[in-house]
């Protein structure tokens, strides 16, 4: 066993604990702590990304026990793709939250932001789906603290919303693990998929309503129309470093559709058959067209960079709709680059509101901010990156988008939304960076300048835009890891086998149990990770 | 038994959702722990309902209820207590901050600035 899949969970669980007992009030410690493990993650991180590249799966017994009754950590390419992408995005998200002193602003926002990783990172590891709902748990809670971090009124109203609408997410999830579990009699990934397949169209009504069930739960995740509504006010409102943060987020929900409904309700699973792909189509279409409409309609930087961020989950979720290897691949580009663009959004509208005094994050016109050519510039990259245009890897990955809706019946719809929606997003940009830069006031007698500039925060930012600039210099080489992957989620056995060794004749999978025996009382050890 | 048991798990669902539908912080927070009570129940029935089975290996017995989903209630109350915790206490400081327990986020408005920090906030997470 390669004991380095554990770390990404037990590093920050651990350094965060020890933040929050002895350096409480210490700054400059937890600062250091903070940022020395964010460095070892991106090396964990990258590590594990170049390990996988081989195509072997990797498989983690936790306490030993093997893999139905146990709880494993697997590691295949897509999870290490999010470990990777989610450990290059936290470092300058942290150095920003530093450099910008937002960190000080509230308690506790280390500990807080190692416990949010932690969460990240596990559900991106786990293969046993209860686990899943843990590592979800964990990562929700650290993103409410970090919601809320620095209090305001109307900072904490919108925490409670978001609190609340996740509060009732993760009640579905737990309906549709109970029925997941009442079907199958199991929770690992892999033995699901065995199960799953096994279940004869006839018998199918309960596991159908299960797989609608997680798809409404990741929608929620993914902020998929008509299930968006916390995002707005909660990016918004939400600290401008944490909703950079927050954008791996999304991803999350995007992350667990592609997971399970490729491995467990697969496209080729009589049970569920086109059961998703007719439904998430034209959710992710509307939730394309609806973010768009948002950015230009927005008022305030925070909105647009929120609606933004919808607009791209869409784009992202048609690609996955697909289910083909093709559409995978592109999704996986576009779904790197959209989450570094909409974290560096994020950070230039943090760049913008330290600047402006009174007016904050409102599009009207106010006197010239203090280096408004170097955050006017920033912005354009920006906004350049999410509307998809050359020469950033934006324009690339929805390329890639319309290139694999091809052979859709609905090609046409498809590219004809996608277009459509990039003029929107276009105007809307355009309007905000003129509105920001360009329209202002003359200087004010005595301008209160606020906050004395510092380096920190552009490093941060100018960070994403250089690796979007690699994400599209090196497209050639990231694609092909991108179609390696989709083929490697495509080949569900390989996973199966990989946590499964003795899968094939395994005795005691009693084949789709009849609701009226108790099914075989597995010997599962109390999950680890109750506390 | 069943037929007791599922009218128990539908009418908690039903009064949750009836009382998250509300617009005041108290009644969504009633809600959600309908809810998580209705959830913790339905998930206790997915091992199959039995009586006087014991769910831990014993020599001399033939059947067994299942153990598994005993444990995973355990998780789920446990991170469903933690979590209404949280939500009382961030309800509580939103009212004590806004004078006011809608749910609903009024529209913002230019020059309202409400970014400012409430003093004492902090100790809340």
């Amino acid at each position: 066993m390669n004991h380095l899949i554990l770390f990404p969970v037990l590093l920050p669980a651990v350094v965060g604990a020890i933040i929050i007992l002895v350096m409480r009030f210490h700054t400059s410690l937890a600062r250091t702590f903070s940022v020395a493990t964010s460095l070892a993650l991106l090396g964990i991180g990258w590590a594990l990304l170049w390990e996988s590249a081989s195509g072997r799966i990797m498989v983690y017994d936790l306490g030993n026990w093997p893999a139905p009754f146990g709880i494993v950590l697997v590691l295949d390419r897509l999870s290490a793709l999010m470990v990777a992408l989610t450990a290059t995005l936290a470092l300058p998200v942290l150095l920003y939250a530093i450099g910008s002193g937002w960190d000080t602003r509230g308690r506790h926002f280390h500990a807080l932001f190692l416990f949010q990783l932690m969460g990240i990172f596990g559900a991106f590891l786990t293969g046993d789906i209860f686990n899943l709902f843990v590592f979800f748990e964990i990562l929700l809670i650290a993103s409410y603290g970090l919601m809320i971090h620095a209090g305001g009124t109307r900072r904490m109203r919108a925490g409670v919303q978001y609190v609340i609408y996740n509060l009732l997410g993760s009640t579905l999830f737990l309906f549709a693990l109970g029925t997941l579990y009442a079907v199958t009699g199991t929770l690992n990934m892999a033995d699901l998929a065995l199960r799953v397949a096994e279940i004869p169209a006839e018998q199918s009504a309960l596991i159908r309503v299960a797989a609608v069930l997680l798809l409404a739960v990741f929608a929620v995740k993914a902020a998929l129309i008509p299930l968006h509504f916390w995002l707005p006010a909660t990016y918004a409102d939400a600290p401008a470093p944490i909703a950079a943060l927050f954008a791996i987020m999304t991803k999350i929900g995007a992350y667990a559709i592609l997971r399970v409904f490729t491995l467990i309700f697969g496209p080729g699973v009589v049970a569920t058959q086109g059961l998703v792909g007719t439904w998430l189509m034209p959710a992710a279409l509307v939730t394309l067209a609806v973010g768009m409409i948002g950015v230009l309609g927005a008022r305030q930087m925070g909105r647009l960079a929120a609606f933004a961020a919808i607009g791209s989950m869409g784009t992202l979720l048609v690609a996955i709709a697909l289910f083909t290897p093709q559409g995978t691949a592109a999704a996986l580009y576009y779904m790197v680059h959209s989450t570094l663009a909409g974290a560096m959004l994020f950070l230039v509208v943090d760049l913008v509101r330290a600047r402006r005094a009174g007016e904050a994050d409102w599009l009207t016109p106010a006197p010239l901010m203090a280096q408004s050519g170097l955050v006017a510039s920033l912005f354009f990259a920006a906004a350049i990156a999410m509307a998809g245009m050359p020469p950033l890897s934006g324009f690339l990955g929805k390329l890639l988008v319309m290139d694999a809706v091809r052979s859709h019946p609905l090609v046409w719809t498809i590219w004809a939304v996608i277009l459509t929606t990039s003029l929107v997003a276009v105007l809307g940009f355009a309007r905000a960076g003129s509105a920001l830069f360009w329209n202002t006031l003359p200087p004010e007698a005595a301008p209160d300048a606020p906050a004395a500039p510092t380096t920190l925060p552009f490093v941060a930012t100018g960070g994403l835009l250089a690796m979007l600039t690699l994400l599209t210099l090196a497209a050639g080489p990231v694609t092909g890891f991108m179609a390696a992957t989709a083929a490697q989620l495509t080949a569900t056995g390989s996973y199966i086998s990989a946590v499964l060794p003795d899968a094939p004749d395994a005795p005691d999978a009693p084949d789709a149990p009849d609701p009226s025996d108790p099914p075989e009382a597995p010997e599962a050890p109390a999950p680890e990770d109750t506390q | 038994m069943e037929y007791l048991f599922s009218t128990a798990v539908g009418a908690l669902t039903a009064g949750g959702i009836y009382l998250v539908l509300r617009q005041r912080t108290f009644t969504v927070i009633l809600g959600i722990s309908l809810l998580t009570y209705a959830v913790n129940l339905f998930l206790f029935a997915s091992g199959r309902l039995s009586i006087n089975l014991p769910a831990v290996l014993r020599y001399g017995t033939e059947t067994y209820g299942d153990p598994l989903p005993q444990a995973l209630v355990l998780t789920a109350i446990v991170i469903s207590f933690g979590m209404t915790a949280v939500i009382v206490m961030l309800g509580l400081g939103a009212y004590l901050a806004a004078r006011d327990d809608r749910i609903d986020l009024d529209d913002a408005t230019p020059g309202a600035t409400d970014t400012a920090p409430a003093q004492g906030k902090g100790d809340m997470t």
